[in-house]
């Protein structure tokens, strides 16, 4: 029972695709596979905290119909996963607070309009951090997810519950957000693919903010070919995103499909400082052959330096608090969520607050209120922005010498549940590889490595300037076609019991 | 010891937008509560706000209007407190780079034109309102998110008089720029005030306490009176003005403490992430600076220069831009600007304030106006008849023939037609006659009136005079 496989049916987005264009598979059978692969697994996993069964399985019928008549639009019946904190209009969206657990969205994001029109169903919520504040998914008010290689591991964090999901085949394809590596760590953490776009290349509209100017939705997939075919349709400008760059989008599954079988001519930089810090050693030694690897396909592989790599971690935890402390103010019991009842509107306000969220979120307002209060303002929030300036130009310099870096996602793999919890600085010093992509505003990607001694994934990282999402992809592509392919992960505990289901 | 007074006030002015700030919701006053409102303006959980591009024009063309410096990079800040009315807990404001720097606006005060500096012009989103009823309170957010400028003057105001005056002068610009509609009752334009006294002659600046909840001028003219009296007293008997924010009570008619500056907000501005800064090229602000409409104070020299008016006809034509519209539209076709202004200013003017509407109601136009002159000056009606005609134009509309024509009141300028009238008149009323021979000219107004009396008051009143002296002093009749 421990080692069964989960999923029958296609074990990518791209085949999924494929065999529902030539009618090899119905949408429903593909939503029905997943649906009971969910109610097998969620249980051990807890990767979904909603799941739309009915709702699903009435479009996935739907979508078959409109396909026997000939619609053609091109993701008629595909599932995707949806991160709790991205709105679908009529679904919960609670973003893994008690805040928000009775709350439904009435509107679409723009990431959720642009796949309802492409035609995809949405199977359900994944869980989450609460607010996408956290590295383990272990600050959820649903609990944590658990990750498909160790359950008595964590899946990573913030998007847990979309690597867990996509790992262990409940979801074909989900989405994630990232504000400082929630969707690369986990994809590391579960061995899947997960993609951060550049800022602005993918629209925030319905992404329920933690920190505006550092978060980005992006793809977490069972390949890289799968993550350009989902960002073809999360990316472009949006008119009720500000910040969303009016650049014309390429064709990223041509630059997937047309990617040579080497590297020729493509620098790779190796930042000094992302080896230089705790890593682990069978980290450390599947970066390094993957590095041999790309040596091998002809790339020229030459070190680089991101000097102020070392501030990136207090940087990004004072402005992305600092923008927190704003962001979750509306979450006041007055006019949707929880809200505890109290003598006056101020009590009402400690109380829902109080009650409605965690701890670590209670910590970010907290920190965040004070970086910005009078006094500290220039000390705190000022500075670090200024380290962001710094921190961008490093990246400027570096692709003035190279094309792409290639760093480790994590100092770790999956750590225990429950082992860095009750130590916030130890995990905020986890995210050490990943928050620097979001500070500078450029694209990155996780790809799976190999597994260490333990039976983890490892995962790699790749970065390439702003909206090099294409080149990113095409490099991404030819790495992965050099490592071995992960075996299924087992879904059980490492530990000698087996499965805890 | 004499005291003088520094005033600076805080002026949020509502612009005319079709649609909110942040969002498409309409802007419509007076509906029914939360109808006007969707994801964005109620602060929904991932919800963006998106720039309405015409609240940046409107700004910068009060603050072009208003002699400030444009900042070519702007941009927008989160201002940071918790109330029940903000749907985000935070209000999307300007902080330390406002789209309006400097500038300033004149006022007439008794000792002359005087200078009333401007600090700056920002822009804002508005809150929603709370209610309150019996069990429970409600909050209506038709109005969070209706674009607001706020005006921030220098202290330069030394009375209540001349901030009234600066308020007057400044809803006229703002009208006649197009920029607000300045309606008092819908809350267009509000206002809060900062006021200290000091010794006069001192050098710095009095302590200074802030006033809110100003409903109308007549509030801020009576608050502050109030306000600059009690801070007077207070440095009279030796004690201090304790730095705070008052609430203006109307009722009472006194100012009620709020807080003081210890209690006062930390904001925690910080640039707000989700929009981009504002970015105005010179082509834009060249292209913005052409559409200005003019100004009072140009009109006013203007309407004096081209029109000859004097400069009271030209100060009370350009309170209204609308009655200085129509007042040139008139003058351009007529010989007299001055008659033209005459006219407006008496007849049309009071029948406006009686009935509380715009010119642009009346059903009178300038051509008909221009042409019932015309016919007075021709001699053809005279004075009563044409303020008849006048009042059925502003009622009904028309042309000004065809009533004269109906209501038969061409006056009778034949001097053969008034003489038999004049004859009876003379002879029925012997006593008038012989008092004007003994020199009581008074009586003769008596005499005329009779004639005018029978004529119906068609007679040219000049004309009966004219034969009436003539026979009444010897002269014998003509026939």
């Amino acid at each position: 029972m421990s080692t069964s496989t989960p999923v029958a049916g296609p074990s990518s987005l791209s085949d999924a695709l494929v065999a529902l264009q030539r009618k090899e598979i119905s949408s429903e059978e593909l939503v029905t596979g997943l649906l009971r692969a969910i109610e097998r697994w969620n249980p051990v996993l807890n990767a979904y905290i909603h799941v739309n069964s009915e709702d699903a399985l009435a479009c996935a019928r739907e979508a078959d119909a409109r396909r026997r008549t000939g619609d053609p639009a091109p993701w008629l019946g595909v599932p995707i996963g949806i991160k709790d904190n991205i709105c679908v209009r009529g679904q919960p969206c609670t973003c893994g607070s008690e805040i928000l657990k009775s709350y439904r969205s009435p509107y679409d994001a723009t990431v959720s309009r642009r796949l309802r029109e492409a035609g995809a169903v949405f199977v359900g919520r994944l869980n989450l951090d609460e607010f996408a504040m956290g590295s383990s998914t272990e600050t959820s008010a649903w609990g944590p997810a658990r990750n498909p290689w160790d359950v008595d591991r964590v899946a990573g964090g913030s998007s847990g519950g979309s690597a867990a999901a996509v790992a262990a085949g409940m979801a074909v394809a989900a989405l994630g957000s990232d504000t400082g590596g929630s969707i690369r760590q986990p994809a590391a953490f579960c061995g899947c693919v997960g993609l951060k776009p550049s800022y602005g290349r993918v629209s925030r509209f319905g992404l329920v903010a933690y920190a505006s100017s550092l978060d980005q939705i992006g793809p977490l997939t069972r390949s890289v070919r799968d993550a350009a075919l989902l960002l073809s349709v999360l990316a472009g400008r949006d008119p009720m995103d500000s910040t969303s760059l009016d650049v014309p989008v390429p064709d990223y599954l041509a630059a997937v499909d047309r990617a040579p079988d080497h590297l020729r001519g493509c620098r790779i930089g190796l930042p000094r400082e992302y080896f230089a810090e705790g890593i682990e050693p069978d980290v450390e030694q599947a970066v390094k052959a993957a590095v041999a690897d790309v040596a091998r396909l002809g790339a020229d592989v030459v070190e680089v330096s991101l000097p102020h790599t070392h501030y990136a971690v207090a940087a990004y935890y004072l402005i992305a608090t600092a923008e927190a402390s704003a962001n979750l103010a509306r979450f006041d019991g007055v006019r949707y969520g929880l809200r505890v009842p109290s003598e006056d509107v101020v009590e009402q306000y400690e109380r829902t607050r109080a009650e409605g969220f965690g701890p670590e979120v209670k910590r970010r307002i907290i920190l965040g209120t004070y970086a910005l209060s009078a006094g500290y303002y220039d000390a705190y929030y000022l500075r670090a922005q200024k380290v962001r300036t710094l921190i961008r130009r490093d990246f400027e310099r570096a692709f003035q010498q190279c094309d792409l870096l290639l760093t480790p996602v994590a100092p770790t793999t999956a750590f225990r549940i429950g082992e860095r919890i009750l130590d916030p600085l130890t995990m905020y010093l986890g995210d050490i590889f990943t928050v620097p992509a979001n500070l500078a505003g450029i694209c990155a990607i996780s790809i799976p490595a190999g597994l260490d001694s333990r039976g983890l994934p490892v995962g790699l990282q790749l970065m390439a300037p702003a909206l090099e999402e294409a080149r990113l992809l095409q490099v991404a592509h030819v790495l992965e076609q050099t490592r071995p392919r992960l075996p299924r992960p087992p879904l059980a505990s490492r530990a000698s019991k087996g499965s805890p289901a | 010891m004499k005291f003088a007074v520094s005033i600076g006030l805080e002026i949020h002015v509502q612009l005319r937008t079709r649609t909110k700030i942040f969002c498409g919701c309409p802007t419509t006053f007076g509906a029914p509560p939360n109808t006007q409102v969707c994801p964005v303006c109620l602060g929904l959980p991932g919800a963006l706000p998106v720039l309405n591009r015409e609240a940046v024009r409107l700004t910068v063309m009060a603050g072009l209007a208003l002699g400030c410096q444009i900042n070519r990079r702007s941009k927008f800040d989160r201002k940071n407190y918790f109330y029940p009315d903000m749907p985000k807990n935070y209000q999307i404001s300007q902080y330390d780079l406002p789209l309006c720097v400097g500038g300033g606006l004149e006022i007439a005060t008794p000792s002359g034109r005087r200078l009333i500096r401007l600090r700056r012009i920002h822009l804002e989103e508005d809150v929603g309102k709370n209610l309150h009823f019996a069990q429970s309170s409600g909050v209506d957010f038709n109005r969070a998110g209706v674009p607001l400028m706020e005006i921030v003057t220098e202290p330069d105001l030394t009375s209540a008089d001349e901030a009234h005056s600066f308020l007057f002068a400044l809803k006229e610009v703002l009208l006649h720029g197009g920029i607000s509609d300045c309606n008092l009752e819908e809350g267009n334009l509000r206002c809060d005030v900062n006021i200290s006294v000091r010794p006069e002659g001192a050098d710095e600046l009095g302590v200074k306490t802030e006033l809110k909840n100003l409903n109308s001028f007549r509030a801020v003219h009576r608050a502050l009176d109030y306000e600059i009296r009690r801070q007077i007293e207070l440095l009279s008997c030796g004690r201090a003005v304790v730095q705070e924010t008052r609430r203006w009570n109307d009722e009472l008619g006194i100012t009620e403490s709020m807080r003081t500056k210890e209690e006062a907000h930390d904001y925690r501005y910080f640039p707000e992430p989700d929009l981009v800064p504002v970015e105005l090229t010179e082509e834009q602000l060249t292209e913005w600076r052409a559409q200005l409409p003019e100004l009072p104070a140009a009109r006013r020299a203007r309407l004096m220069r081209e029109y000859g008016l004097p400069e009271y006809d030209a100060n009370v034509l350009t309170a209204d831009p609308d009655v200085a519209d129509f007042f040139e539209a008139a003058a351009l076709r007529s010989q007299q600007p001055k008659i033209v202004s005459n006219w407006i200013m008496t007849e049309v003017l009071r029948v406006l304030g009686e009935r509380g509407i715009s010119i642009r109601d009346l059903p009178l136009t300038p051509d008909a106006l221009v042409e019932l002159i015309e016919t007075v000056q021709r001699g053809v009606i005279n004075m009563p008849a044409a303020k008849s005609v006048l009042a059925e134009l502003m009622e009904h509309g028309g042309r000004p023939a065809e009533i004269i024509e109906r209501r038969g009141l061409v006056q009778i300028s034949d001097r053969g037609a008034l003489e038999p009238v004049i004859e009876e008149v003379v002879r029925d009323h012997p006593g008038p006659a012989a008092d004007y021979r003994n020199g009581k000219a008074a009586a003769l107004q008596f005499l005329i009136g009779q004639v005018m009396k029978r004529t119906r008051g068609k007679a040219n009143p000049k004309l009966v005079a004219e034969v009436l002296r003539a026979r009444l002093e010897g002269h014998p009749p003509s026939s």
